[in-house]
C-alpha cells in the first residue's frame, strides 16, 4: 500500500516489517516519533528509558537474548550513550540491533549542531543514511540484515528534514523472526582487557568486510548524467537538493552508507567526471575521506559547515543562478518561541528574575525562561548540567545574591539525579528546583518515570521525587505551586538562606495536557488599569498593552492568575484596592 | 508537470500541521508524488512555523527555497509578510488577517508593522486576505481557523468540494466534523 509517511514513521514501519521485537529510547527532537510510532504496533515491545545510555544497554540486552532490537535518539543523545556504543561495537550482537541517531542541522530544536557521522567512524560501526521516507523504511530493514550478517550494531542516521518530512512509502508485511538462542560466550561478551584485545582486530576486519560489501551494494549507486563536466558525491537530504537543482544533468554518486565508504566506487566515479564535488551538510566528512584518497574536489570551500543546505545553495555554489523573490521593505519583528500562556514554569521564573538570582538552567521547555522579559537563566549546556554545574559554581564561591539550578522532571530522571547525589555527598550548599510539570514537554508530551504511565499509556511504577531526593541525602525537600507567587518567593528565599543543600519541587502539570482543566480567561477591567505594566514582566503571550491599558487575548488565556497577582489595581482578576 | 510548491506558515500552536497533513493526503490520492516537510519541537511553542508542501510527477527536495512558492497560505498577517521572499513571481498569498503579537512587540522592543496588506499588494504580490478567526468563531470554535483557511484555499485548486470534505472527514475527530464542515464552507464562500 502506498501512503505518505514521516521519515520517522517509515523507520518505525521498517522496525515492524523487520520483525523487531524490542524498542527502548529516550525522546529527543527530531528522533522522537520513531519510537512513538513503533509503540503503536502491538507486536513490538516499546518503552521510554530514563536516558539514552539506559536505552542502548537495554536494546543490547534484548539483542543478546535473541530479539531484534532498536533504540533511537537525537544527536546529543548519542553522546550520552557513547559509552556502551564504543564497546558493543567490540562485542557485536546476537539478534540484529539498530541504533537511530537524528541530527538537527540548523538547530531547529537543539543546543548544538554536531555531525553524528563521526561516531560511526570513531566507534567503527556501519552507518546507513536514508534520503527520504521510502529509504528510511528500506534501510531500517537492511540494517537488521547487515547487523546479523556482520555481527555488529548498525547506525541509522536521520536528520530533521528526513525525520520530519512526509514522502511516499510502499509498505510490506512483517517478517516473523524466530528468537536466536542465547549462548554464553565470555570471549565475545565480557570486554575485559584480555578479551577486548582479541575483539579489536575482529572489529577492524569487520569494517574491511563491510567496506567490501559497500563497493557492490545498490545502497551506493551511480546515477548517470548528461554532462560529465561535473560529478557530485552526496547523500541524505543533500542528495535531494542536488537532484532538485540539477535534475539528471550531472552524474551523481548517491551514498546510502556513509561509513565505511566505498573507496573504489568513489575513485571510479571521480575518473568519469572533469570536476568532482561533494555536497554534504555540516562537516566535511565524505570530503575529507575523498581527499585522503588523493582526489581534488569542490566541497566546503563552496558550502558552509553550518546550518542546513538547500537547492538554491547547491545552484549558487556549483552551477547556476537560483530564483529570487521579493523582499518586503518592512521591518519584520522576530517571533521567537515563548512559554505558553498558563505555563506553570512562568511564576517560578518570575520569582527568580525578581530576586536577581543566578540560574543554572537545563534542557527543556523551561529553557524559554531565558527569553526576554524574564531573562531568568544564566547557562544551558546539556541534560543534567544545571545541578552538577551549580555544585561547582557554589563550591568555587558562587555569584552574588544566591544561585539555583532549574531542571525539569524528565531531565532530572535522565541525568539530574547523579548531580544531586554529588551535591549531597560533597556537601555543596546548593538549591535545586525541580520543575515538575508531570510530562516530558518540549518533545511533545512523552511519559517518564515520574508520571506513573509508560509509553504504551499503561499505569506503572511512579517515582516519588520527594523520597528520591531525601534518599539521595537531601534533608530539605519542599513542594510549591508555581501559580502562587508568594509561595514561590518564600520557598526560594528560605532555601537559599538554609545552610545545607535543598530541593524545591515546583509542581503543576503542563498547561497543554489534555486532562488539565483551566478556569478560563480571567476578568479584565481596563478602566482600573493604571498602565503600570507590572503584568508585562511575566512575558505571557496572552497579556499585552493597547493604548496604555492592559489587553488580554481570550483565545490564549487559561486563567492561571499569575498576572492578576501582580496587578495592584484589580484590572486583572477583579477586586483589590484602587 | 512542473512541481508545485505551497508554504503553510503561522504561529506555533495554530494548527498548521493538520492543514498540511490533510493536503498531503488529498494530493497523494490524486496520484501525485508528494513531500511535506514540517518543523516540530521548540518553535511549536508560539514561534514562527513553516511547513512545505510540494507535489508533482517527481518531487526531490522536501523544502521550498526563496522565489519558489506558488502559494503561501498564512495563518497570521505578520507571518505572511515574513515569508514573501519565498513567493514565486506571479504567486499568490492567502492570509488570515488575524494579528498575533510576537514577544518583542508585547515587551515593546519592536512594533507590529502597520498596513501590511497594502504593503504586500504594493510590492506587486497577489494577496487574498480574510478574517479567518471570526469565521472560525462563527463556525463554533476559534480552533477551526485552519479549516476555514483550507476552505479558502480550495477555491484555487481543481479538486471538487466533495474531495475536500472527504479529506476533512478522514483528518478530524467525528465529534468535530460538523463544525469543521461549516468552517470549510465559510472559508470557501468568504
Amino acid at each position: 500500500m502506498k501512503t505518505l509517511m514521516l521519515g520517522n514513521e517509515a523507520a518505525a514501519r521498517g522496525l515492524y516489517e523487520a520483525g523487531c521485537g524490542f524498542v527502548s529510547s529516550y525522546p529527543g527532537t527530531p528522533s522522537t516519533e520513531i519510537t512513538e510510532f513503533a509503540a503503536k504496533y502491538p507486536e513490538i515491545y516499546a518503552e521510554w528509558a530514563p536516558n539514552e545510555k539506559v536505552a542502548m544497554e537495554a536494546a543490547f540486552g534484548a539483542s543478546l537474548a535473541g530479539r531484534r532490537s532498536f533504540c533511537g535518539m537525537k544527536h546529543v543523545g548519542l553522546n550520552v550513550a557513547a559509552d556502551p556504543l564504543f564497546t558493543i561495537s567490540y562485542t557485536g550482537v546476537n539478534a540484529g540491533m539498530v541504533i537511530a541517531v537524528a541530527d538537527d542541522p540548523g538547530m531547529h530544536s537543539s543546543q548544538n549542531e554536531q555531525d553524528s557521522r563521526h561516531y560511526a567512524k570513531a566507534a567503527k560501526l556501519p552507518m546507513l543514511e536514508p534520503a527520504d521516507s521510502s529509504e528510511a523504511l528500506e534501510f531500517t530493514k537492511l540494517a537488521f540484515e547487515l547487523s546479523e550478517h556482520f555481527d555488529t550494531p548498525v547506525l541509522l542516521k536521520m536528520c530533521t528534514r528526513i525525520s520530519h518530512s512526509q514522502s511516499v512509502v510502499k509498505t510490506g508485511e512483517r517478517e516473523e523472526i524466530s528468537v536466536r538462542p542465547y549462548e554464553k560466550n565470555p570471549a565475545k561478551y565480557i570486554m575485559m582487557p584480555g578479551n577486548a584485545k582479541r575483539r579489536h582486530p575482529a572489529v577492524e576486519e569487520r569494517t574491511r568486510n563491510i567496506a567490501e560489501w559497500a563497493e557492490h551494494s545498490s545502497v551506493n549507486r551511480i546515477e548517470p548524467g548528461k554532462d560529465y563536466k561535473l560529478g557530485i558525491i552526496t547523500s541524505s537530504t543533500s542528495y535531494q537538493y542536488v537532484k532538485e537543482a540539477f535534475g539528471d544533468t550531472y552524474p551523481v554518486l548517491k551514498l546510502g552508507m556513509v561509513w565505511p565508504l566505498p573507496e573504489q566506487k568513489i575513485l571510479e566515479f571521480a575518473k568519469t567526471v572533469s570536476l568532482l564535488a561533494v555536497v554534504e551538510e555540516l562537516d566535511s566528512f565524505i570530503e575529507d575521506h575523498c581527499r585522503n584518497l588523493g582526489l581534488s574536489l569542490t566541497g566546503k570551500s563552496h558550502f558552509p559547515v553550518t546550518d542546513e543546505l538547500s537547492q538554491n545553495q547547491v545552484l549558487r555554489a556549483l552551477d547556476g543562478t537560483p530564483p529570487a523573490g521579493t523582499k518586503l521593505d518592512v521591518d519584520i519583528p522576530a517571533r521567537p518561541p515563548v512559554m505558553c500562556a498558563g505555563c506553570p514554569h512562568r511564576g517560578l521564573f518570575y520569582t527568580l528574575a525578581k530576586n536577581k538570582i543566578t540560574v543554572l538552567g537545563d534542557i527543556g521547555c523551561y529553557t524559554l525562561g531565558a527569553a526576554s522579559p524574564l531573562g531568568a537563566m544564566d547557562t544551558t549546556i546539556c541534560m543534567g548540567a544545571s545541578i552538577s554545574g551549580l555544585h561547582g559554581f557554589n563550591k568555587a564561591g558562587g555569584g552574588e545574591g544566591g544561585s539555583v539550578a532549574v531542571i525539569g522532571d524528565s531531565t532530572f530522571m535522565h541525568s539530574g539525579v547523579t548531580g544531586l547525589i554529588n551535591a549531597a555527598y560533597n556537601e555543596s550548599n546548593s538549591t535545586v528546583i525541580i520543575l515538575d510539570n508531570s510530562i516530558t514537554g518540549m518533545t511533545g508530551h512523552q511519559q517518564n518515570p515520574t508520571t506513573g504511565f509508560n509509553l504504551k499509556g499503561d499505569p506503572c511504577a511512579k517515582i516519588d521525587l520527594e523520597r528520591l531526593c531525601r534518599a539521595a541525602g537531601i534533608n530539605r525537600v519542599r513542594v510549591v505551586d508555581p501559580y502562587c507567587l508568594a509561595e514561590c518567593e518564600a520557598a526560594v528565599k528560605e532555601e537559599l538562606a538554609a545552610a545545607e543543600p535543598s530541593v524545591i519541587i515546583s509542581r503543576r502539570p503542563c498547561a497543554l495536557l489534555k486532562y488539565v482543566k483551566h478556569p478560563g480567561p480571567i476578568e479584565v477591567d481596563p478602566d482600573k488599569c493604571a498602565g503600570c505594566k507590572a503584568c508585562m514582566k511575566i512575558g505571557c503571550p496572552a497579556v499585552s498593552m493597547a493604548d496604555g491599558k492592559v489587553k488580554l487575548d481570550n483565545t490564549l488565556c487559561t486563567g492561571c492568575g499569575v498576572c492578576a497577582q501582580l496587578c495592584k489595581f484589580g484590572a486583572l482578576g477583579g477586586e483589590k484596592e484602587a | 508537470m512542473e512541481t508545485k510548491n505551497m508554504m503553510i506558515v503561522g504561529v506555533g500552536g495554530q494548527g498548521t500541521l493538520l492543514a498540511s497533513k490533510l493536503l498531503g493526503c488529498l494530493l497523494l490520492d490524486k496520484g501525485y508524488d508528494v513531500k511535506v516537510s514540517e518543523v516540530h519541537g521548540m518553535s511549536q511553542r508560539g514561534g514562527s512555523v513553516v511547513t512545505y508542501v510540494r507535489w508533482g510527477e517527481r518531487v526531490c527536495s522536501p523544502i521550498i527555497d526563496k522565489g519558489q512558492a506558488d502559494v503561501i497560505l498564512s495563518f497570521e498577517l505578520l507571518e505572511a509578510a515574513r515569508w514573501t521572499e519565498y513567493l514565486k513571481p506571479g504567486g499568490r498569498i492567502i492570509t488570515n488577517t488575524q494579528q498575533i503579537n510576537p514577544m518583542p512587540v508585547i515587551t515593546g522592543a519592536a512594533e507590529y508593522p502597520q498596513e501590511l496588506e497594502r504593503k504586500i499588494r504594493d510590492a506587486g504580490m497577489d494577496l487574498d486576505a480574510l478574517d479567518a478567526l471570526s469565521l472560525a468563531e462563527e463556525a463554533g470554535s476559534s480552533r477551526a481557523v485552519n479549516i476555514v483557511l483550507l476552505g479558502r484555499l480550495s477555491k484555487w485548486f481543481g479538486f471538487s468540494e466533495e474531495e475536500w470534505l472527504e479529506a476533512i472527514e478522514r483528518s478530524v475527530p467525528p465529534k468535530f466534523l460538523e463544525l469543521n464542515k461549516k468552517a470549510f464552507a465559510l472559508g470557501r464562500s468568504a
